[in-house]
């Protein structure tokens, strides 16, 4: 059986899936962080593989996991700020004490 | 050039991906899982490699597994405790739901990608004109031009916003 | 000027409302500032009145020849408002007396006031109060008379409330406004009553349409519509059963008593009802009504006015009296007498109420009259004028009552001679309680108490008041009253000899009378008290109506009150309270939605895409929708 696109959809479906898992379950921020960025690659996975099998002539989906790159760069910046300054206040970097917008 | 992908590289690949990422949701160590993100980013640069984004697979190497990874490190170094044991531990009260809304939803997709009629079929590629890298190049500084700048701009912005963030705007 | 004068009517109002505007805004803290406005926009107005006055009286212009000026104020369809200025003797002659007498009791006001701390507040409601009333004189429709009616209401409502620190003040001032209210309750169905069934309230239009109108539909509905407009001028004329808040608006300061009592608001009623007399006297049921109304209400006011202690209360029911026998002219047809009596009135009845608040001015306030005395030679300025006043009310020729009395008396005789036996026998009883006030204060054994400086601003006005009571019936009668303001033909004024004599004779045989009761003592007045009893406690008790509306409201407002209370606590609060609480428990159920952990919301938002992506498998049956969103690939 040949390699389709159907298995990399599969594969980065599983992956999407282990990252939302890891979402739910951590409580350290640095964790769910990573699971993140499981879940951003496979998304990026779903662009690169669509590129190659889709009978397109340019490379545009491999352009966007490109840019979606530059995006998760940024993110990951801003989001390492984030936990590092939330430490530096509360002293923890356990998400479940950080409830202050409690309902 | 064949156009069959060998199916136990991507095999191999696939299941050094699925294996390090469940390290990663499964170490007890934070570190360790960081270190576990490096090789499952390396295999989806793999992965990458296989099907025509050569240039994209070094983007990954040199991004996430080269810098996202050594910054995470990083900083869980600067909040690091006495020791690094069971620094990821997973909530148990949480285990059975996550997995049974993680696991239906792989199963509902996994479904859906099997059944689907609309997916295209291996054997229709076009192989792409000249190399990878000269193709990005010329829709990066062309038709995206204006993208490009714009996630200039972004990256800027992230970093001044990590600087400013990072440091606290209310300390001299 | 006479022109300029006749065509912009519209600033005799305006002016003093501007008063209003300046010192309500800008001077109310410095009285003289605020006095000299309030003066001088009286002023100015008086002098365009008085021109307007003679523009009439040498244009050509009569009641059936108005000068109109019109300017339109609202319309949607179906509805047409205008605004403007109907002017004809009537309202100009209006115009001149609200006007004159409001800028006397103006510049009398500087006097009595002084000192006071809220003068510029005073003054400002002093020429709203006018600017109501002479915006009310020029109304060419029902709706704009409606709104400077309500207007009046309301500034003798700041008026009497005026010392509102004073609790009496301020009850007086809600009675006032609640009874007034009722009235216009009535009026303002009327006039709605007016619009649907003639689809007009202007006054000229009306007058044109009316009697077509009666010759096609006779007169049921306009019945009821007449009485529901009467029923307005009897709550702001003081006419029974509405009478009880003008007693009580003596409360407010006395100028503001003459105002109201004299010049500005419950001659508003009588105004509404001249303006409207060919309503009125279209049906003659009406008219009856109207005439026993004001006969009934001459002589209740006068009976109780006979046995009250205080200055200003006499002279309020004296009002009261009064105002009924304008109705009462109006009723039996004489329009012509019942305004010829609303003109002397408004100077006499001015001029006591102004004497009276000097007189009290001097006693520091005090208003029992059997605690002066001998006032006589200690103000004889007041004295004097007070005598011309009582002459003038009791209708002794040839002061201004006289020929304004003895017009209504005969008018009264040719329709019924119980309405006139009434009357006759209400003038006895004002020459009686007028001549006792006067005596009472004036003579008898002088008081001890040290009396206050009566200003010049004071005593000028009253010396033009006293001018005014003594000349305004004379005048009145040479310059032929009857041919300018008047309703139908032009009546010929013929003198009545035995009703001017007898007239005459019953307020010298009161005079009499008061003098040896309470002059020469001759006789014990507290032992007629006692002989007269049940009488005697009945006036001095106003006929307990007070005591009945109390104990009317105590039953009927407070039983609906309960009713209401009942309903509104157990089922609109009980409705009220099943609501907030069914959204606060459903609030407390949406709020533990809200943990403040992320991760619960990534949760709830990953079951909604797995829900949504069974929906769509089980929904779409082939999986390429899914794939492609639900749209085409």
């Amino acid at each position: 059986m040949t390699i389709g696109i159907t298995h990399f959809l599969i594969i980065s479906a599983a992956l999407f899936c282990i990252g939302l898992y890891g979402i739910l379950i951590k409580r350290n921020l640095f964790s769910i962080l990573m699971c993140i960025e499981l879940m951003l690659n496979a998304v990026n996975i779903n662009l690169v593989a669509f590129n190659h099998f889709l009978p397109t002539p340019n490379l545009s989906g491999q352009l966007m996991v490109l840019f979606s790159i530059t995006v998760a760069a940024a993110e990951v910046a801003v989001g390492l700020a984030l936990i590092f300054r939330v430490y530096r206040d509360f002293q923890t970097v356990n998400i479940d004490k950080l409830n202050s917008m409690k309902g | 050039m064949n156009n069959d992908l060998n199916p136990a590289l991507f095999y191999f690949l696939a299941a050094v991906m699925l294996l390090s990422a469940l390290a990663i949701v499964y170490c007890r160590n934070l570190v360790y899982s960081a270190l576990f993100m490096v090789v499952c980013f390396l295999s989806i640069a793999g992965l990458y490699a296989m099907i025509s984004a050569d240039f994209l697979a070094a983007v990954q190497i040199m991004v996430y597994a080269g810098t996202i990874v050594i910054l995470i490190v990083l900083c869980i170094m600067i909040t690091r405790r006495t020791t690094m044991e069971r620094t990821n531990m997973p909530e148990k009260k949480y285990i059975l739901r996550a997995s049974v809304l993680a696991g239906l939803l792989f199963f509902l997709l996994a479904y859906i990608f099997v059944n689907s009629e609309v997916l295209p079929t291996t054997n229709n590629i076009i192989a792409l004109s000249g190399d990878t890298v000269s193709g990005l190049a010329d829709l990066l500084l062309g038709h995206y031009m204006l993208a490009f700048e714009i996630a200039a701009v972004l990256l800027l912005a992230a970093m001044i916003g990590a600087v400013v963030l990072a440091k606290g705007a209310d300390e001299k | 000027m006479e022109h300029f004068a006749l065509t912009n009517t519209w600033l005799i109002p305006l002016l003093p409302a501007i008063a209003f505007v300046l010192i309500g805004l800008f001077f109310k803290r410095w009285a003289a500032i605020s006095a000299f406005i309030a003066v001088l926009a009286s002023a100015v107005s008086f002098i365009l009145s008085t021109f307007a006055a003679f523009a009439v009286l040498n244009s050509g212009i009569s009641v059936d020849a108005p000068f109109i000026q019109r300017v339109t104020w609202a319309e949607i369809a179906g509805l047409h408002f205008e605004m403007g200025a109907l002017i004809d003797p009537l309202s100009v002659m209006m115009l001149f007396v609200v006007s004159l007498v409001s800028l006397l009791v103006q510049i009398y006001s500087i006097g009595y006031m002084q000192g006071n701390k809220s003068f510029g507040r005073f003054f400002a409601y002093l020429s709203l109060f006018s600017a109501s009333m002479l915006g009310l004189n020029i109304a060419i429709n029902f709706v704009q008379m409606y709104i400077f009616w309500e207007l009046v209401g309301l500034c003798s409502y700041l008026l009497i409330g005026f010392y509102y620190q004073r609790i009496a003040a301020r009850e007086a001032a809600k009675k006032a406004f609640i009874t007034t209210r009722i009235g216009d309750f009535g009026l303002l169905i009327g006039i709605l009553l007016l619009q649907t069934v003639f689809g007009t309230v202007d006054f000229l239009e009306l007058k044109q349409i009316l009697p077509l109108y009666i010759a096609s539909y006779g007169t049921s509905t306009l019945t009821v519509i007449g009485i529901l407009l009467f029923i307005g001028p009897i709550g702001k004329s003081g006419q029974f059963p509405l009478h009880v808040w003008l007693p009580d608006a003596m409360e407010g300061p006395a100028p503001v008593s003459a105002l109201i009592h004299a010049a500005t608001m419950v001659v508003a009623g009588v105004y509404l009802v001249a303006r409207a007399y060919f309503l009125f006297a279209s049906v003659p049921a009406l008219l009856e009504l109207i005439a026993w109304v004001g006969a009934f209400t001459a002589f209740f006011g006068a009976s109780i006015a006979l046995s009250q202690r205080e200055i200003k209360r006499i002279l309020a029911y004296s009002t009261i009296s009064q105002l009924g026998y304008m109705m009462l002219a109006l009723g039996v047809g004489s329009l012509t007498a019942s305004l010829f009596h609303l003109f002397t009135h408004a100077f006499f009845k001015s001029l006591l109420f102004l004497c009276a608040g000097a007189v009290m001015h001097a006693m520091s306030e005090e208003a029992d009259i059997f605690k002066m005395g001998g006032l006589r030679k200690k103000i004889p300025l007041v004295f004097a004028a007070m005598t011309v006043g009582v002459l003038a009310i009791s209708g002794i020729p040839p002061f201004a009552g006289f020929f304004s009395k003895d017009e209504i008396l005969s008018a009264a005789l040719s329709v019924s001679t119980p309405m006139y036996l009434l009357a006759t026998l209400t003038a006895f009883m004002t020459a009686f309680y007028m001549s006792r006030l006067l005596f009472v204060v004036f003579f008898g054994e002088e008081t001890k108490a040290k009396l206050h400086n009566i200003s010049y601003f004071m005593q000028v006005p009253l010396v033009i008041l006293a001018i005014l009571s003594f000349g305004s019936g004379l005048w009145g009668y040479i310059c032929d009253f009857g041919y300018w303001i008047r309703f139908g033909a032009p009546l010929e004024e013929h003198m009545n000899l035995s009703i001017a004599i007898l007239s005459t004779l019953l307020p010298l045989l009161a005079f009499a009378l008061t003098w040896n009761i309470y002059v020469r003592k001759r006789w014990s007045a507290d032992y007629i008290a006692n002989k007269l009893g049940i009488l005697y406690t009945v006036s001095f008790h106003k006929y307990y109506i007070d005591e009945f509306y109390a104990l009317l409201c105590r039953i009927f407002i407070d039983g609906i009150g309960k009713i209401m209370y009942f309903i509104d606590i157990y089922i609109i609060d009980g409705i009220v309270n099943a609501v907030s609480g069914l959204v606060l428990f459903l609030s407390i159920l949406l709020g533990k939605l809200q943990t403040g952990q992320t991760q619960r919301y990534a949760a709830a938002f990953f079951c909604g895409v797995v829900i949504l992506l069974l929906c769509g498998i089980l929904y779409f049956n082939t999986i390429s929708g899914i794939v492609a969103g639900g749209g085409a690939l």
